[in-house]
């Protein structure tokens, strides 16, 4: 899922400076999922922007914000709310605003900072295990993102910062290398591949990215 | 041989490498002092690459400076600020400056130093970057690309002796030195025994050993150290012998020069980081007899 937190209610205030009606956009995936743009997040904002002096004229919590076509429906439905508004204040990710800022012709403010793509450790816990670098390298490390898990995303073993298998960065954390290190030999009973891994092929990334599949 | 100190290590002679930082700005005149002083004492001087991640003179600039003065620079080459281009790129050019000696380095992370913000870059790692150095010295570039004038570079990476799992580290040096480094240069060391292993472990592999020797100045530094600097511990009678000592800095200087003398015996080189304080080099090595 993708890890979004909302932006300091100062930062969002800041951005309404001329803007008094407004029309609040929640998502029920990812950002109802960590508590940054679900129905309780939107009905929060909801009460301080009232509180704050603004003139809310309604609100709605999209199933999936990502979604351009069923943003644009859902916009439509809502009719008069979002007319009467003078922007429209999206808690979702990125991806979410960007769907709204395309399917509607008000001011379109983002109210939260989109993080990563996370794993779910436990309720109210994300760790990032994926980087989206379209060049996936699992299979050869033991199922450990070394792109991710390492903060250099170096690809040939650790920096010369590891450390009793520590991180130099977050020396709590493991040393990404000495995770995989770990679990080649004890569940394949192998060591590290001898063969150095080329560079990166960076082509493969460039933005913006599309994908459309074949009927 | 590609340079003086290529045909100093291959000749089995024992190598003397020391590390200056260069200036936060463009005057050089206070490194070029501490190299020209260093002249006959050191066989090549180390000239580092944003250093702990903190912004100064391209390290480019020093070397080629040192290659006018006539003294020979080991330029060190981080993968953390520039991409496969920009390394290819300054690598050319510094082999239009007549600069041979490169230690392929990844770099220290990007937080740590004074632009805290910026892009980490590791496009490269320093496995990649060596041999993207091998590869200038064939004559071609990353993307196969012949050259016009090609490098003859002596190329060298980092070791960390003490970092466990050793066993860890040297599956990295393996790859290293089959991405062509032909020596290593050591993180600082406290006691022979993790060099004995390291080098038994790392000789098979054709490379030159120059172990790292550092200039502890005080016990705060070794402490701070001990805390902060990954892959390196000073150990716990050294930080006492620093403690109780009147004048911290000559205390420093007799354990640099004790160590030089118990590390000689079991690598090719030593590599003197004094810190700042490079005039106490020539004291660091007083007991050094280079058998020449």
């Amino acid at each position: 899922m993708i890890v979004s937190k909302q932006k300091p209610f100062s930062e969002i205030l800041a951005s309404l400076e001329n803007i008094s009606r407004v029309f609040l956009i929640g998502c029920a995936k990812c950002a109802t999922v960590c508590k940054s743009g679900g129905e309780e997040q939107v009905w929060r904002m909801q009460e301080d922007l009232i509180a704050a002096g603004k003139e809310v004229t309604g609100s709605m919590v999209i199933d999936e914000a990502c979604h351009m076509l069923r943003v644009q429906r859902d916009l439509r439905a809502k009719g008069e709310m979002v007319t009467a508004a003078e922007a429209l204040i999206v808690l979702s990710c990125g991806a979410g605003v960007q769907s709204v800022s395309a399917g509607s012709d008000r001011a379109t403010i983002a109210a939260l900072d989109t993080l990563f793509l996370g794993n779910i450790r436990r309720f109210g816990q994300f760790e990032q295990r994926c980087s989206l670098c379209g060049e996936c390298r699992l299979n050869e490390t033991a199922g450990i993102c070394p792109v991710t898990a390492c903060p250099k995303g170096i690809l040939n073993g650790p920096c010369g910062g590891m450390s009793e298998g520590k991180c130099e960065v977050s020396p709590d954390a493991e040393c990404a290398w000495y995770q995989i290190f770990v679990r080649l030999r004890d569940r394949d009973g192998r060591p590290l591949s001898p063969e150095t891994t080329p560079p990166k092929d960076f082509s493969k990334l460039v933005k913006p990215g599309s994908l459309t599949l074949e009927r | 041989m590609t340079s003086p100190l290529h045909e100093l290590l291959a000749a089995d002679r024992f190598a003397v490498t020391a590390e200056i930082s260069p200036p936060k700005g463009s005057d050089c005149g206070e490194f070029l002092e501490k190299a020209r002083a260093l002249r006959g004492t050191v066989d090549a001087i180390n000239v580092t690459d944003n250093q702990g991640a903190n912004m100064r003179i391209s390290p480019l600039a020093p070397a080629a400076l040192l290659v006018r003065e006539g003294i020979e620079p080991i330029l060190q080459l981080t993968c953390r600020d520039r991409n496969r281009l920009a390394l290819q790129s300054e690598l050319l050019a510094a082999a239009a400056f007549g600069v041979t000696n490169v230690l392929a380095l990844t770099g220290d992370y990007i937080t740590f130093g004074d632009h805290a913000a910026a892009k980490p870059v590791f496009d490269l790692d320093a496995v990649q970057l060596l041999q993207a150095i091998t590869t200038l010295n064939a004559g071609r570039d990353l993307a196969g690309t012949a050259l016009h004038g090609v490098p003859r570079f002596y190329p060298g990476a980092a070791a960390a002796p003490e970092a466990e799992p050793f066993e860890l580290t040297l599956a990295k040096l393996r790859k290293k030195a089959a991405a062509g480094a032909r020596f290593f240069q050591t993180q600082a060391l406290f006691s022979p025994e993790k060099l004995i292993r390291f080098g038994e472990a790392v000789r098979p592999l054709g490379v030159k050993v120059i172990a790292g020797v550092i200039l502890i100045k005080s016990a705060g530094m070794a402490r701070y150290m001990n805390a902060r600097i990954p892959g390196l511990t000073v150990p716990q009678e050294l930080v006492a012998e620093l403690d109780d000592a009147p004048r911290p800095l000559e205390t420093g200087t007799a354990i640099a020069r004790r160590l030089v003398a118990t590390l000689r015996p079991h690598c090719d080189g030593i590599h003197i980081m004094a810190m700042g304080k490079e005039e106490l080099i020539p004291e660091i090595l007083a007991d050094l007899h280079r058998g020449d």
